[in-house]
């Protein structure tokens, strides 16, 4: 029985229309632990995570061949694709704040989920914000809209949701795009924190970020994987394959 | 030339600028020339009306019945019967156009079906309302044997509306940004939930807004009650709200100034332009809700 929160993906294609977005990707995802996937724009890495929650699969005109098996188990096959996808969770590189205040922002997936115990909420809120370091600068304003905050609160927010629902699979994409440097290290001892308990794929145009919290890193280049291996390797000066060497010290991408 | 000669002649205005901005100011003038335009018909309109109508204008009028062959009294059972007939339409047309634009925007993908689908929608909102009428006709008053009746004109109506609202709610819905419903669906709301929680409660009010200006078109419209339910005169006592029953035809208010004002000799001029001013009130002032609602909503945006 393997471990919850891991990830198997075996002989993945996905295409839109005639292009293709990712050529026969197979990847093992172990549970726990920051998996970082790096490569240039344009190289499926988005793709990527929308196969996994299968939100792919509402792209219009996206044809995917090929399995993923999270905790052993087809994707496919599972028919509550809703419960799936709150397994994962997914933060985009825009912030989307929904238009309702931030505490209805946060307590949104729980809610649909079912849940609707005031206690039980506020706590979820309460937590999700803290590990997503917002709750200082909302505490006192929960009520106000989510979508008048600035874009870097905005983007926590978005972090906050995702964990509200106690997913095992945070998948984050390119998440320090709209933060500042002082929230983006902020965010980033979060994760190391938050990897104990779960499985964590960052997806980043920032090496130096993947370098930092990677345990494993994973190179994507058009649609393929080059490498995987450990961070520490990948990031040596002799990490055993040229295209990997020259994008992680800057030659070309 | 100097340096200092140069700076000096860089913001100086060139034969160029100069043309330019001339071509600028007169085209500003015609635009606004021609927006003011706009309002002298709707001015001279309203304040000719109301002028010749005053003698007749008065809350008497609005509530009694027609009198000596339409030619004193008021115009009570053509009011109510308006108000029948756009009730009844929107009963039908409002749940029916409403869900489909939800099907065809939120559900719907992009196929041979919903193409053929929305072609017929378009092209029946361009049919003329004489047409409708004809096929009511045909339809309700003669193949469905509901004879002529507020229920045959209220279908003509609803046929009539339906597909303006259905183009509306899928205007209304499309402008709340997709990135909300991938963020909701992210977060494992199914598609509905994500409807019910997020796009409806952000379109609401362009979807009212919709319905509510086809209720003055379906208030306004003759022709297609003209043949499948309004009736020259009914016998109704004075201020009674529930004269007619739905099998029954009734008087309207577009059909009766089309009558008094064709058919019947001798009606006072006065009382014509008073029936047009009451159907233009309940058309103003059902627009007059829609730009409040309209106003209130921008308002209060949420992004």
């Amino acid at each position: 029985m393997p471990e919850t929160g891991s990830i198997e993906i075996k002989n993945l294609t996905v295409r839109y229309g005639s292009k293709i977005a990712l050529d026969d990707v197979s990847l093992s995802i172990p549970s726990s632990g920051i998996y970082a996937i790096i490569g240039p724009a344009n190289s499926g890495k988005t793709t990527l995570l929308k196969s996994i929650n299968r939100t792919i699969e509402i792209e219009v005109g996206a044809s995917v061949k090929g399995q993923i098996f999270i905790d052993g188990r087809n994707t496919k096959r599972i028919r509550d694709v809703y419960g799936l996808r709150r397994k994962i969770g997914m933060v985009f590189p825009l912030p989307v704040g929904l238009p309702l205040s931030i505490y209805d922002n946060v307590a949104y997936a729980p809610r649909i989920a079912g849940k609707h115990a005031k206690r039980e909420l506020n706590e979820i809120v309460e937590r999700s914000l803290r590990q997503a370091a917002l709750w200082d600068e909302v505490k006192d304003r929960l009520k106000s809209l989510g979508t008048m905050l600035s874009g870097g609160q905005q983007q926590r927010l978005t972090i906050a949701r995702a964990l509200s629902h106690d997913p095992e699979i945070l998948c984050l994409d390119e998440f320090s795009i709209a933060v500042d440097p002082v929230t983006t290290m902020r965010i980033e001892d979060v994760l190391v924190e938050l990897k104990k308990k779960m499985t964590i794929i960052l997806v980043t145009n920032l090496v130096q970020q993947a370098r930092r919290l990677g345990d494993l890193t994973c190179f994507l280049n058009m649609g393929k994987v080059v490498q995987v291996g450990e961070t520490e390797k990948m990031f040596s000066d002799n990490p055993g394959n040229q295209l990997t060497y020259d994008y992680v010290h800057g030659v070309f991408g | 030339m100097k340096n200092s000669d140069k700076a000096k002649n860089l913001f100086a205005a060139t034969e160029l600028i100069n043309r330019k901005l001339r071509a600028q100011r007169i085209v500003k003038w015609i635009f606004g020339a021609m927006s003011i335009m706009i309002l002298i018909p709707l001015v001279v309109l309203i304040s000719c009306l109301i002028i010749r109508a005053w003698p007749s204008l008065s809350w008497d009028f609005i509530t009694d019945v027609p009198k000596q062959g339409m030619r004193s009294g008021g115009i009570w059972p053509a009011l109510v019967g308006t108000m029948y007939t756009v009730t009844f339409s929107l009963l039908v047309a409002v749940p029916v156009g409403v869900m489909a634009g939800i099907y065809l925007n939120e559900y719907a993908r992009d196929n041979w079906f919903t193409r053929i689908v929305n072609l017929a929608v378009v092209n029946l909102a361009g049919v003329p309302s004489i047409v409708h009428a004809l096929f009511g006709l045909g339809a309700f008053v003669a193949f469905a044997g509901l004879g002529k009746s507020i229920l045959s004109a209220s279908l003509t109506l609803a046929i009539m509306t339906l597909p303006v609202i259905i183009v509306s709610t899928k205007e209304a819905l499309l402008a709340v940004p997709a990135t909300f419903r991938m963020a909701c669906w992210n977060l494992g709301a199914s598609r509905w939930q994500t409807i019910r929680s997020i796009v409806l409660p952000n379109s609401i009010g362009g979807i009212l807004t919709g319905i509510i200006l086809q209720v003055c078109r379906a208030a306004g419209e003759t022709a297609p009650i003209m043949f499948t339910g309004a009736v020259f005169f009914k016998f109704v006592r004075r201020g009674d709200l529930f004269p007619y029953k739905p099998t029954e035809q009734c008087m309207a208010l577009s059909y009766h100034l089309h009558t008094i004002s064709t058919q019947v000799p001798g009606v006072p001029e006065s009382m014509l332009y008073a029936t047009a001013v009451v159907l233009l009130g309940f058309v103003l002032a059902f627009n007059t809700i829609a730009i409040v609602l309209r106003t209130r909503i921008r308002n209060r945006k949420k992004w």
